[in-house]
């Protein structure tokens, strides 16, 4: 088993993402906290619930989104969603009810009795996320929720993801796209090798990342990296396109010196950007230091 | 507490249908539910002098047989493949809601197959002396087969239905030549009768027989008795070795 001692909280109702490279053990995770793995050992409760003790009330208040597309192909989107729906107890007034909502919003219902095995992956996508809130659950475990699927598809689920957390559903997502956790997440845990390397909110996690804040610029002729990487205080150059980024704690310092360099080199300076570090900087740091 | 064992009841059944729609079309499922039996009493009828009357049980209790165990050892591998087990197991319900579900299809496809044979044995003029002894023991008897079905699944932890299938083909097919099917059990040798008496198929057999042909080789009480703590025995056994290996599966 890839994790290793991990211990966070997540806040009710807060959109919590849960970050890593491949293997990294978020997967398995998600797993043991929606009781398909059993831990080693160790404890986790939701809600106030232990998930292992008290299982059938955890589950109970989850929708749960897999990294696998796991509806079944052989019966139709409604059948699907109906079956669901009698997983979780929900009465068969309100199934049928919720199950037409959905199918409607996510724009499934006029295909609602065609076999799920003629389905496009994105409309699969939006199939597993109606089953996942046939139950209107407190919390939505999501696995890599828009993994594999068109820039359309990617936004729509990704606002439906943000209207189900305004609406009060606490939602724990996994990705390994740093920009969707960026736009999505209260709070980002972000794991290498089954251990949390760290947790905070995007911004400050961006902040606190000293090392990592850049200068960008171009010339008007080509310059090497190598000289760039020369000049005082710079702790790294690195192309990008047309232009350089050259890393240091202070950028405000190295801008006087960048500047003497291009003087003494009768270079002109076409453009010239300072930047604070990506949150895509942080996690590789992050993920190389741990 | 009583409310969470109902609950958890009426989510079998959610099971069930959702079998019901997947399964019983499945080409193993028709392979070994309804073609196999079907040609393996159609070779022990052909060229043999034999009345109706002692036909019918035989054909009865292999189609119960065949039908009810078809279903049971298909559905964890298939699902394991799947990757629904993991939906299911993500679901509030637990391992033997599942498994009970497992078993109401499979007990159901076995019941309503098993009413051909019935209905081809009133077509030719058979005569069913005993109706309700036979209702009660195609219904107890399914049952006790369905749970056996998922016993066959139990172990080891596969997710290829066509190993399974196989597998259980092993234990099936013996199981139908000790049961008194294709000979009556009073004329099975002595180490004969000492094999079929471990075979649960024989007690239905033999209620099949009394139902029919009225006379039975053992007491009818027995006969329910076994298939009662035979279905029992297979169930808990099934859903205890299911719990151990389901981690194995996902």
């Amino acid at each position: 088993m890839a994790v290793d001692h991990v211990s966070f909280q997540v806040q009710k109702g807060e959109l919590f993402g849960f970050l890593g490279p491949n293997a990294a053990g978020k997967t398995t995770t998600i797993r043991m906290l929606t009781g398909v793995i059993k831990p080693d050992e160790g404890t986790a409760s939701i809600f106030g619930y232990d998930i292992l003790r008290e299982g059938l009330k955890t589950r109970q208040l989850m929708g749960i989104v897999p990294e696998m597309a796991n509806a079944y192909v052989d019966l139709s989107a409604w059948n699907n969603l109906i079956l669901i729906g009698e997983l979780y107890g929900v009465p068969k007034g309100l199934r049928q009810e919720r199950a037409t909502k959905l199918l409607k919003e996510f724009g499934l219902y006029e295909r609602r009795n065609h076999l799920v095995k003629g389905y496009s992956r994105g409309m699969k996508q939006k199939l597993l996320l109606c089953m996942a809130l046939i139950n209107e659950p407190q919390i939505l475990f999501l696995d890599e929720p828009t993994s594999g699927l068109d820039v359309e598809s990617q936004r729509m689920i990704k606002d439906m993801i943000r209207d189900f957390n305004k609406n009060g559903t606490t939602v724990f997502l996994t990705t390994h796209n740093m920009e969707e956790a960026n736009q999505l997440c209260d709070r980002i845990a972000i794991i290498n090798h089954g251990k949390i390397a760290a947790i905070d909110s995007p911004e400050k996690l961006r902040l606190r990342s000293s090392g990592l804040q850049s200068i960008e610029v171009s010339f008007d002729k080509t310059v090497s990296v190598e000289d760039l990487s020369k000049v005082q205080d710079v702790k790294e150059a690195r192309k990008t396109g047309d232009k350089v980024r050259l890393y240091a704690d202070e950028p405000s310092i190295v801008l006087d010196n960048l500047i003497d360099f291009a003087r003494s080199k009768r270079l002109k300076i076409i453009s010239l950007n300072t930047l604070a570090p990506t949150l895509e900087d942080v996690f590789l740091k992050l993920v190389k230091e741990s | 507490m009583e409310n969470l064992y109902w609950e958890q009841f009426k989510r079998s059944f959610a099971i069930m249908k959702k079998n019901i729609r997947i399964y019983y079309s499945k080409g193993p499922v028709v392979i070994f539910g309804l073609i196999t039996p079907f040609f393996l009493f159609l070779s022990f009828y052909i060229g043999r002098n034999m009345p109706a009357e002692a036909l019918i049980p035989g054909l009865l209790g292999m189609t119960a047989f065949f039908t009810a165990t078809s279903v049971g050892p298909a559905i964890v591998p298939w699902e394991a493949r799947a990757k629904t087990l993991e939906r299911l197991i993500s679901s509030p319900i637990s391992v033997w809601t599942i498994f009970l579900g497992d078993v109401l299809s499979s007990f159901l496809f076995g019941v309503v197959v098993s009413i051909f044979p019935v209905i081809v044995g009133l077509f030719i003029g058979v005569q069913i002396v005993n109706p309700w002894i036979l209702g009660f023991g195609i219904i107890l008897a399914t049952f006790c087969f369905a749970s056996f079905s998922i016993l066959l699944s139990a172990y080891p932890p596969t997710d290829t239905p066509a190993g399974v299938m196989m597998l259980s083909s092993m234990i099936k097919f013996p199981l139908v030549f000790i049961s008194g099917i294709f000979i009556p059990i009073e004329e099975l040798p002595g180490w004969g009768k000492v094999l079929s008496s471990i075979s649960p198929l024989t007690y239905f057999t033999d209620l099949a027989r009394y139902s029919i042909q009225g006379n039975s080789y053992y007491p009818i009480a027995l006969n329910f008795t076994v298939l009662v703590v035979a279905t029992i025995i297979f169930l808990v056994t099934a859903i205890k070795i299911h719990e151990r290996t389901m981690q194995k599966r996902l």
